[in-house]
């Protein structure tokens, strides 16, 4: 295990140290004077040489890059344009949030994900199957950015069960989850679906039946027990995808999390902290897939081996 | 009906049905996209308006019959980039191992460390909105997925007899790749393609919906469902329909793309008792 964990942390330098570049050279692309595009056309040139200054925008791109690496390494991030605040700062208080609906997504598609999985492998090839399949497809096919405003005018809009937007109590996390766990609980249904078929076609299932078990121990004692690794494994991963997801779904139900700030970053195009939001989300990223990597070696004795 | 049948059916039907209406969008609009009518801006379906009509009085039917041009050609063109370049990365990483294997693969892991639509809103802030734009930013993020599909395959293959007797009879690795290697890996292939023109399809509806893929007054129906969102206290069908129409087109590739891997799986076909 110890061996595992050491090359798993090692294949991690030169992904992060990518990410970190990546992300440098798409912030620093931007065609024409970022400066200009900052302060407008009318700037004087004064105080456009004192924003490049500030920004260090005057010294060579490798040299920018340099210092830029080493910032990030130290957790310096640099300062919002706008609004003149730490970008650390801006994203440690908005990051809580993006977390928090990412889990109750998650949360929610799990919920809906297995036991729909369950059901249609238990019952392979008939209605039950066909239609449990088709709604997933169906959940999979509806953009997040359709089934939120669909939400809104529903349940918040005419039936005023639900607020429209913002973050308050529980009741403002119902309708961004679904929203943004609606695809996810189609995909780990699917998924769970195809695992539990493999799982039910081996031979301990037999031996299981044969020696009389109940088909509710077979399915979930013998076959889920089996099945849900992968499953898990896929809903770790899928923990990333949601936190950049959360950027349309943020947007929709005014969200104070990280996406809306990363979208409201681009569309300023206060770059420190469109960078800093970027890098956030990716490494995030990066660590939730070493996570998972690390708890799938713990459980399953033969990825530590491979 | 059986799942796969059900799914190929619905899969074909729906998506020929948008192919169709993308290029015939000219003779079956019954008004030009374009067309504003501000005496009618907002009003509800009718009999002249089947959809009815946007904040500047435009056909909604017309501006969702247009708008399938925009999202195909997205779709396609993205699939069509992506996929040529992973595939050619892909299969020389798989096909020459060592150090071009290890460089090529940890670009892709560095691109797969974004998260997907992130990636494209980064690329999109950098090179500003626009159709071409969302195309370039779209096949960035997707060219990874076929470049490991590709490398896995051709690791498997290159090993296989068929790719040794044709070293042996003296042909290049070129030769190899392109004539014994990819035909092999076609049948993965299709179904990852249309897999993706349908993510590329939500991806520029996304983009679009964000205000950084197409621009006013281009029909799209990410933008379309975006203006909606202001309206839809007053006027729910703006956002309605063209979510509807992006949902079906992506389901339809979507059970197409299913139905293809059932087919093209030899495993799926294994009969599998019930509990």
């Amino acid at each position: 295990m110890k061996t595992f964990l050491i090359r798993r942390i090692l294949a991690l330098v030169p992904v992060v140290f990518g990410v970190v570049t990546l992300v440098f050279f798409i912030i620093h692309a931007t065609p024409g004077d970022p400066v200009e595009i900052m302060l407008g056309e009318t700037a004087s040139p004064a105080d456009r040489d004192t924003l490049r200054k500030e920004l260090g925008l005057d010294r060579p791109l490798v040299v920018q890059y340099i210092t830029f690496i080493g910032a990030v390494a130290t957790g310096d991030l640099g300062k919002s344009l706008f609004t003149n605040k730490g970008v650390a700062e801006s994203i440690a208080e908005r990051y809580p949030a993006t977390v928090q609906l990412a889990l109750c997504s998650m949360a929610l598609a799990i919920i809906i994900a297995i036991p729909l999985g369950v059901l249609a492998a238990a019952r392979k090839n008939s209605a039950i199957d066909t239609g449990a399949m088709a709604v997933s497809l169906l959940g999979v096919s509806m953009p997040s950015f359709w089934i939120g405003p669909l939400l809104i005018l529903v349940f918040s809009i005419n039936l005023g069960w639900f607020p429209v937007a913002g973050r308050g109590g529980i009741e403002s996390l119902v309708l961004p989850s679904i929203t943004l766990g609606t695809a996810m609980a189609a995909i780990l249904s699917r998924l769970t679906r195809s695992t539990m078929i493999e799982a039910l076609d081996e031979d301990y299932i037999v031996t299981a039946r044969a020696k009389g078990a109940p088909s509710m121990t077979i399915l979930f004692r013998h076959a889920l027990s089996n099945a849900i690794l992968p499953v898990v494994t896929v809903a770790g991963l899928q923990m990333g995808a949601l936190l950049a997801g959360a950027i349309i779904t943020e947007t929709i139900f005014a969200w104070p999390g990280i996406g809306r700030l990363t979208l409201q970053a681009i569309t300023a195009r206060d770059y420190p902290l469109a960078q800093g939001c970027v890098l956030t989300i990716s490494l995030s990223y990066v660590f939730v897939n070493l996570a998972v990597d690390i708890v799938y070696a713990l459980v399953d004795p033969r990825i530590r081996y491979k | 009906m059986r799942y796969s049948s059900f799914s190929f059916f619905i899969g074909v039907t729906l998506t020929t049905g948008f192919v169709l209406v993308a290029l015939l969008a000219p003779f079956i609009a019954p008004y030009s996209p374009y067309e504003q009518d501000f005496y009618n801006g907002l009003a509800g379906p009718g009999a002249l308006h089947l959809l009815g009509q946007d904040s500047l009085g435009r056909d909604i039917l017309s501006r969702i019959i247009y708008g399938a041009r925009v999202s195909l050609l997205v779709g396609f063109v993205t699939v069509f980039i992506s996929a040529t370049v992973g595939v050619a990365l892909g299969a020389v990483a798989g096909y020459f191992g060592g150090r071009i294997d290890e460089v090529i693969m940890r670009i892709s892991d560095i691109f797969l460390s974004f998260p997907g639509i992130l990636l494209a809103i980064a690329v999109m802030a950098v090179r500003g909105p626009g159709l071409e734009n969302v195309i370039v930013a779209l096949s960035i993020m997707g060219w990874t997925g076929y470049a490991r599909l590709a490398r896995g395959q051709a690791l498997s293959l290159r090993e296989r007899e068929f790719v040794l007797a044709a070293e042996a009879l003296g042909a290049g690795p070129l030769r190899i790749i392109f004539l014994h290697l990819l035909p092999n890996i076609a049948a993965p292939l299709i179904v990852e393609v249309t897999f993706g023109v349908a993510s590329a399809i939500v991806g520029e509806a996304g983009l679009s919906f964000l205000g950084l893929g197409a621009q006013p007054p281009t029909a799209s129906w990410g933008s379309m469902l975006s203006e909606g969102r202001s309206f839809l206290l007053i006027a729910p069908h703006l956002t309605t329909f063209p979510g509807i129409a992006i949902m079906l087109v992506v389901m339809g590739i979507n059970f197409l793309g299913d139905s293809l891997r059932t087919a093209l799986d030899p495993k799926s076909k294994k009969v599998i008792r019930a509990v």
